[in-house]
This record gives C-alpha cells, sequence and structure tokens, in this order.
C-alpha cells in the first residue's frame, strides 16, 4: 500500500456509498473555506474527522446539511447527483447534524424542539408523538436521563440540552435517519455521558446509520472511528484507515507537532532572581496565600478546576491596577472569550488595539512617530501600524482586520485576545486558561508567543487546566479550596506530583 | 429543588396575581363594579387593548418591536368611520389593504435586516398622516353593524370578559399549542438554527406581522363600535400600553418568549389600573404617572422572581 487513498472505493471495503462528494469547494466572500474535496460516505461506517480549529471540518459538515450551497461541485446521493442539494434535500436524503453550538430554541420545551427538524409532526396529537418519540431516543442513547419531554430548554443545563440536541438528531418520523453528523458532541457532556454516546454511537454504525464525529478529542476517534478523514486548510489531507489509527498519526496527519522546544531554561534563569522577586502578593482570606513572580518568568496556576485560581487572577489584577505598592502595568486574558474577551460587534482589529489604546500608543507615538498624537485622541496610523504589525507575528491570513471578530474560527479570536494583551506596554500578563477549546495548532503559536515574550522581560501568570502546558512553567503554584498547597519548579512538575499536589487537603 | 418549582410557578402567575391585586382593591371600594352592568362598563374599554396587546404580542415574538401599533388602531378607526360608511367595498378593501402592508413590512424587515424599530417608528408617521388625510377633524359615524356587535348583551357574564377571554384562549391554542404556532416561535427563540433546518425565516415574520395588522384592524374597529366616531388621535397610547401589558403578561423583549393569556390579563390588569386611580379620588393629573409606578412595581417584582429562579 505505502500511499494513502482519499476515496477508498465500494470493492474494498463491501459498503456503498450513501453521499458522495465530487470537488466541492466553498467561499465566503475572499476567503476559501473549502476547495475541492472528493469523499464517500459509505454507509453504515463511522467516519472521524480531525483537523485544527478553521480547518473546514464545521463548513464541510453545513454543506453535508444542506446548509450552504457549495460554490463548486456537485453533490451525489445514492449514485445520483443532486444539483440543489438543501436542507430538505439533506433531510430527504437522511441527512441529521448535531451542531456545534446547539440548534435548540430555549424558549421551547424539549418537545416542542422535535417539530423544527420533523415537519412531519402536525395535525392532532402531534405533541403526543413528538414527546414519545424523544423520550424513546433519549432513553436508548443515555439510559436513566430523567427527562420528561416537556421541560423548557431554557431551564435545562448545558449537558442536558447536549443530551437532547444529540437524541433529537436520531428521532425517526418518515425518513429514515441514515447519516449523522456529529459536531463536538461531547464538548458539554460529562464523562459517564460521552461513554453513553460513543458505545451508542458503534451501536448505531452497526445497525447502518453512517456517523460522522467531528472531535478535538482524539481519544474518541480513535476509539470508534472505522476511518478518520484529516482536514487542513480547507481540503482533506489524508484519510486514515482504522488498522494504522493512532493519536500520532492523526496529529502527524494535521501537519503538527507536538514537541515544541522547552524555553531554555538558563536564559531565564539569568533574568531572574537577580535582584529578588519584582512582584509580591498576598491574597485569600488573612492574605495568607503568598505569590512571587520574578521579571521574565512564566508562573504556573495548577489543580483541579474551580479551586480558586481564577479569583487569585482576579485579585492580582486588582492589587495591580489599584494606587499603591503593588502597581504594575498590567494585562488580561481571558479564558471565556465569548462572555469576557470578545466584543462581538467590534472589527478585528479594535478588538486588538483595545489595550493598546490605554498603554502603549502613547509610548509607540514617544518613540517613533513623526508628529506627537493629541493627548485624548487616538492615532490611528500607529494604531493600523500596531494592528498589522501583530496580524503578521500571530499568523492571521484571508480575512481582512477590518472584518467583523465573529468571522474568525474560535482559535483564531484567541489569538486576537493574546495579541490585545502583548501589543499593550503591560509588564505582567495574566491569563486564565487561555487555550480552553482551542486546537493544537493554536495553542504551539500561543506557547511560542508566550516563551518570546517571556524571554524579553515580560511576566506570565497563567492559570491552565491541561497538565501538559505547566511544562513551559518556571514555576507552578497548586491551588487546592482557594489555597496554595504546594509550589513546583520546573523539574519537579511532573503528572504524579501535580496530581498529588492537587487532591491535597492542607496547606503545605 | 421544589423551590425553583414554585419560585417558576409563581412567575406565571404573576399576570393573574398583578390583576387580583388590582382588583380587589376595586371591588373593596366600589362592590357595585361586580354586577354585570359594573363589570361592562368598567371592562369596556379593555376589549380594543387586549386586541392591540396581541398584535404587538405577535411581534414581540420574534423579538421586534411595534411602535405604530397606536396610530395604526387610529388610522383602522378612522377608515371604519369614513370609507367603510360610505363605500363598504371600499372600505374593506383598505383594510385588508392594511394587513398585508403589515406583512410585507414583516417580510422587507427580515429581507433587509433592519431594525424593526427603526421601520415601524417611521410608519407610525406613515399611519398618522393617512388617518389625517382621511379625517382632518375629529368626526364620523361607526356602521351601524358594528355598535350592535359592541354592543351584544351576552348572558350572565359581561360581554368585554367574554369576548377577552374568548380571544385569549384562541390565540392560546394557535400560538402555543399547534405545531405551526410552536415553529413560529421557535422563529423568535433561535432564527439560526430554524434557517438551518429549512424554514423561511421571512415566512415566519411576514405570518406574526401580518397577524399583527390583522389584531390591529380588529382592535381599530372594536375600538370605533364602542366610541361611535373616530379621531386621528385616538389610540395613540396603545402603542406602549400594548408594550407594556406583553411584558406585563410575562412576555419578554428576546428570546420569542410570550405568552398570550398572559398578555391578555395584563392588558385587562392596565385597564382596570386606570380606574382603579380613578376610584381612590387621584387627580387625573397624577393618574398617568400612577400608573407608571404600578408598571415599575410588578416589573421589579417580575424580575427579582427571575433572579431568585436562577439562584
Amino acid at each position: 500500500m505505502g500511499e494513502i487513498k482519499n476515496t477508498p472505493e465500494t470493492e474494498e471495503t463491501g459498503r456503498e456509498a450513501l453521499i458522495r462528494f465530487h470537488g466541492i469547494g466553498k467561499t465566503f466572500g475572499r476567503v476559501r473555506a473549502l476547495t475541492d474535496i472528493n469523499f464517500s460516505f459509505l454507509r453504515g461506517e463511522c467516519v472521524g474527522i480531525a483537523g485544527h480549529n478553521g480547518a473546514g471540518k464545521s463548513t464541510l459538515m453545513a454543506v453535508l446539511a444542506g446548509v450552504f450551497e457549495p460554490t463548486q461541485g456537485h453533490i451525489e446521493v445514492d449514485g445520483e447527483s443532486l444539483p440543489g442539494y438543501d436542507a430538505n434535500a439533506a433531510r430527504h436524503a437522511g441527512v441529521r447534524c448535531v451542531f456545534q453550538e446547539l440548534s435548540l430554541c430555549a424558549n421551547l420545551s424539549i418537545a416542542e424542539n422535535m417539530c423544527i427538524v420533523h415537519p412531519q409532526l402536525r395535525g392532532r396529537g402531534w405533541r403526543r408523538r413528538a414527546t414519545a418519540l424523544m423520550r424513546e431516543k433519549l432513553e436508548e442513547i443515555f439510559p436513566g436521563n430523567g427527562l420528561s419531554g416537556n421541560e423548557l430548554v431554557s431551564d435545562l443545563t448545558l449537558t442536558q440540552r447536549q443530551m437532547v440536541e444529540i437524541a433529537r438528531g436520531f428521532t425517526i418520523t418518515d425518513t429514515p435517519v441514515r447519516l449523522v453528523i456529529l459536531d463536538e458532541p461531547t464538548s458539554s457532556l460529562d464523562a459517564h455521558t460521552a461513554e453513553q454516546l460513543l458505545a451508542f454511537v458503534r451501536k448505531a454504525a452497526q445497525g447502518g446509520i453512517t456517523c460522522l464525529l467531528i472531535t478535538h478529542m482524539l481519544g474518541e476517534i480513535q476509539r470508534v472511528a472505522d476511518r478518520v478523514m484529516v482536514m487542513r486548510d480547507g481540503s482533506i489531507v489524508s484519510v486514515l484507515a482504522r488498522d494504522n489509527l493512532s493519536r500520532k498519526a492523526i496529529i502527524l496527519a494535521m501537519g503538527q507537532h507536538l514537541e515544541v522546544d522547552k524555553a531554555s531554561a538558563d536564559q531565564r534563569a539569568r533574568l531572574q532572581r537577580a535582584d529578588g522577586p519584582e512582584y509580591q502578593w498576598a491574597l485569600g482570606a488573612g492574605r495568607r496565600t503568598k505569590i512571587d513572580a520574578s521579571r521574565g518568568e512564566v508562573i504556573g496556576f495548577a489543580g483541579l478546576a474551580g479551586q480558586g485560581q481564577t479569583e487569585a487572577l482576579l485579585a492580582i489584577y486588582e492589587a495591580a491596577t489599584s494606587r499603591g505598592a503593588g502597581r504594575a502595568k498590567v494585562a488580561f486574558v481571558a479564558g471565556d472569550r465569548g462572555r469576557d474577551g470578545v466584543f462581538p460587534v467590534w472589527s478585528i482589529a479594535q478588538n486588538l488595539d483595545l489595550r493598546w489604546l490605554s498603554g502603549g500608543m502613547a509610548e509607540a507615538g514617544r518613540a517613533g512617530a513623526k508628529r506627537l498624537p493629541i493627548r485624548g485622541l487616538v492615532d490611528f496610523a500607529a494604531a493600523r501600524a500596531v494592528v498589522e504589525a501583530w496580524r503578521v507575528k500571530i499568523g492571521i491570513r484571508g480575512a481582512s482586520m477590518n472584518a467583523g471578530i465573529l468571522s474568525l474560527s474560535g482559535g483564531n479570536q484567541q489569538k486576537v485576545l493574546f495579541a490585545r494583551a502583548l501589543a499593550s506596554d503591560a509588564d505582567l500578563i495574566l491569563m486564565d486558561d487561555p487555550t480552553r477549546g482551542v486546537d493544537v495548532g493554536t495553542k504551539r503559536d500561543i506557547y511560542q508567543l508566550v516563551r518570546d515574550e517571556a524571554a524579553k522581560g515580560r511576566t506570565f501568570i497563567w492559570y491552565t487546566t491541561e497538565n501538559e502546558e505547566l511544562t513551559y512553567c518556571d514555576r507552578t503554584y497548586v491551588f487546592r479550596s482557594a489555597s496554595v498547597t504546594r509550589l513546583l519548579h520546573a523539574d519537579e512538575c511532573t503528572e504524579e506530583a501535580l496530581l498529588a499536589a492537587s487532591f491535597e487537603e492542607h496547606a503545605a | 429543588m421544589t423551590f425553583a418549582i414554585t419560585q417558576a410557578r409563581l412567575r406565571a402567575l404573576l399576570p393573574a396575581i398583578s390583576l387580583v391585586a388590582v382588583l380587589v382593591p376595586i371591588l373593596c371600594l366600589q362592590p357595585a363594579t361586580m354586577s354585570y352592568f359594573g363589570s361592562s362598563l368598567l371592562l369596556n374599554l379593555a376589549v380594543p387593548i387586549v386586541l392591540a396587546t396581541l398584535a404587538q404580542l405577535a411581534i414581540i415574538t420574534v423579538n421586534d418591536l411595534d411602535l405604530s401599533i397606536g396610530p395604526f388602531v387610529s388610522l383602522v378607526a378612522c377608515i371604519g368611520a369614513t370609507l367603510l360608511v360610505k363605500q363598504p367595498w371600499l372600505g374593506v378593501l383598505a383594510l385588508v389593504g392594511c394587513v398585508l402592508a403589515y406583512a410585507a413590512v414583516g417580510a422587507l424587515i427580515e429581507l433587509r435586516q433592519i431594525p424593526s424599530i427603526v421601520v415601524t417608528l417611521g410608519l407610525a408617521f406613515v399611519w398618522s398622516g393617512l388617518a389625517i388625510v382621511l379625517l382632518p377633524s375629529p368626526g364620523g359615524t361607526s356602521p351601524e353593524w358594528l355598535g350592535t356587535a359592541m354592543n351584544y348583551q351576552t348572558p350572565w357574564i359581561a360581554a368585554p370578559i367574554v369576548w377577552s377571554a374568548l380571544i385569549a384562549v384562541l390565540g392560546h391554542l394557535l400560538l402555543m399549542r399547534t405545531s405551526a404556532g410552536v415553529r413560529i416561535r421557535g422563529a423568535g427563540g433561535n432564527p439560526r438554527a430554524m434557517r438551518r433546518f429549512g424554514w423561511s425565516l421571512v415566512r415566519s415574520k411576514a405570518t406574526l406581522y401580518g397577524i399583527a395588522g390583522l389584531f390591529g384592524v380588529l382592535s381599530g374597529l372594536s375600538l370605533l363600535g364602542l366610541t361611535t366616531s373616530a379621531d386621528a388621535n385616538l389610540a395613540l397610547r396603545y402603542t406602549l400600553l400594548s408594550i407594556a401589558a406583553v411584558i406585563l403578561g410575562g412576555g419578554e423583549f428576546a428570546g420569542g418568549r410570550v405568552s398570550v393569556i398572559g398578555a391578555v390579563l395584563g392588558a385587562i390588569t392596565l385597564t382596570l389600573a386606570a380606574s382603579f386611580l380613578a376610584f381612590l379620588n387621584i387627580s387625573s393629573d397624577w393618574q398617568v404617572g400612577m400608573q407608571g409606578a404600578i408598571l415599575i412595581v410588578v416589573l421589579s417584582l417580575r424580575v427579582m422572581l427571575q433572579r431568585g429562579d436562577h439562584q
């Protein structure tokens, strides 16, 4: 074999193609989202789809679900070419989609949400039929879920909503379900329900339903997928068969290398400890939690989620912005970018230079500008220069910087938030789990940025829920019940030491 | 858990509770209002307000706001008092045209993605202008059949109560219980999802705006039947009154959350609040302000209940 076949054909697997893509391409304005996609979705197989954020996975699935019309190519269903493939055609072909950002109406009940995907639910007794269908499917996929079907969706937890969304994708009225797209289905599920779902997906595939699983959790793909489609920059770069499936192979195909050369420790050691720690804070109840940091140091905050790390960051921020001894130039990178980070109606440029406006602009004016900016007014020429410089540095291509921030993929939005903090005059950067829901490639870029900026003398305080990231930190404070239980230096920061410290009950 | 449920229930019951809170003092002050004649007098003007409220509710369902419903109701009353009497066919045609115009506005708002507030604010002046063209000074007469219909004496319970209840139940069945109604509300709850599953938002919006136009026409005609003459400024205050009634009835400006029965109760509460203040011998100078104060109290109560719900 040796080479990778992009379109394994019928005779090879003994299954027939359900839907076939021929040279599908899709452009949004000037941005090319998909290029020349050729792929056959076979009956009763489970296809895993991997690729970093912005690789075109979601767009491809939207084309398959009939939400977007492709700009090039054509789609074949059961060997017949369908020219006007739209949402209704997709429904007739038996295609269902479970969307990443859920598509439930919060103002309707669980049963009422059924009639949005099933136009057949009408007339007398539709409500009873919808409830019965929904409860049956919920019970089949997530046994013991305890939902009655009459609850308003807005009263459900995020996990329950995701369960409803998934179950709805598998319900059948008149057209049989033949292909279900699951876009990040386990992102809000807990370990137990995620397990139930994966087991069901395997069972459904054996029962003849084609399942497409898009996820960043490569372990899940490895467990359930018959084939893995790996996407990069809007095209399929390889299709891996089940026999040579491994986490490493998938990552290799995604074109990303996990190995980022760690910052040379000695270089930073030279910067720090020269004249004692630059920053010192006493936080928490009774000011007992002591944290210090030197110039150019990367400090990690670790521990189980929600043990007071974010609160500690906020307290540091408050101390740094209030008048007094601890005052410092500080910037904050939010983790929940939808809620705390992004200004949704502003452009990319406006989102990027915001922090720079309140510190950094004046300096830029003094340093290089031909004429001094007028105090209180924005120096647009300098702002454009800053935005352009950071665009190149963080590597955002394709989109215009004047486009809305929401036109970027999630990972790129996070990069813009990073640039917002780094473009400013801040010496101290606080990061609240900034790589949440970000793909491996973007993470690597972010690690690189942190390393480079730390080498220039900036101090980072980095709260993360991913223990791998702590290897980039010089020292790590482990939190438990809102206080620090252990301080780990880079060489002692192993998985076991972290876990032990995370579950420790008393402060060391 | 049980506490949360009682809170949610309390919130759903709030329109009824606020109605009782206004009704009981009235009954205490003036027991005569409980009689057939008294209640019919007290709630005389409720029917047009209820209808205008449902027109507003249709539009709030899709997260829009209609700032032109008051002038529109006035225009309908003017058409009824002039064209409908002199040239009935032309009058009917004009009213049908009004409903279609509303539907077209709904489609336009969705197609061009213009804020509804801007469009309806502009339309408010258009409707007012047309009304003045039709009826430059207050006057005109109501068609005979309209007066008869509005003065129809129902047995046992006063007519305005019967009509309001009928409208509430009918509206509730159509919008809250049928599958078509549910899909239309879905367009307010999550428009992106509706579009994804192949539903036309233009059609949903045009339908709802058309329904709003229909209720606006019914409101104008019923008002004309009661007042027997029209004026271009007859119902200007209906705009804010209808919005207040929908919100009072448990509706929300965003997210497609509305309650038909709640909105009808809200409209009746607001009608009664005016009489309540009159019974308290509060001078008419202060009445409008007091009405606003009542509204603020009830709405704050709702916000507080909701906050308790989230905790």
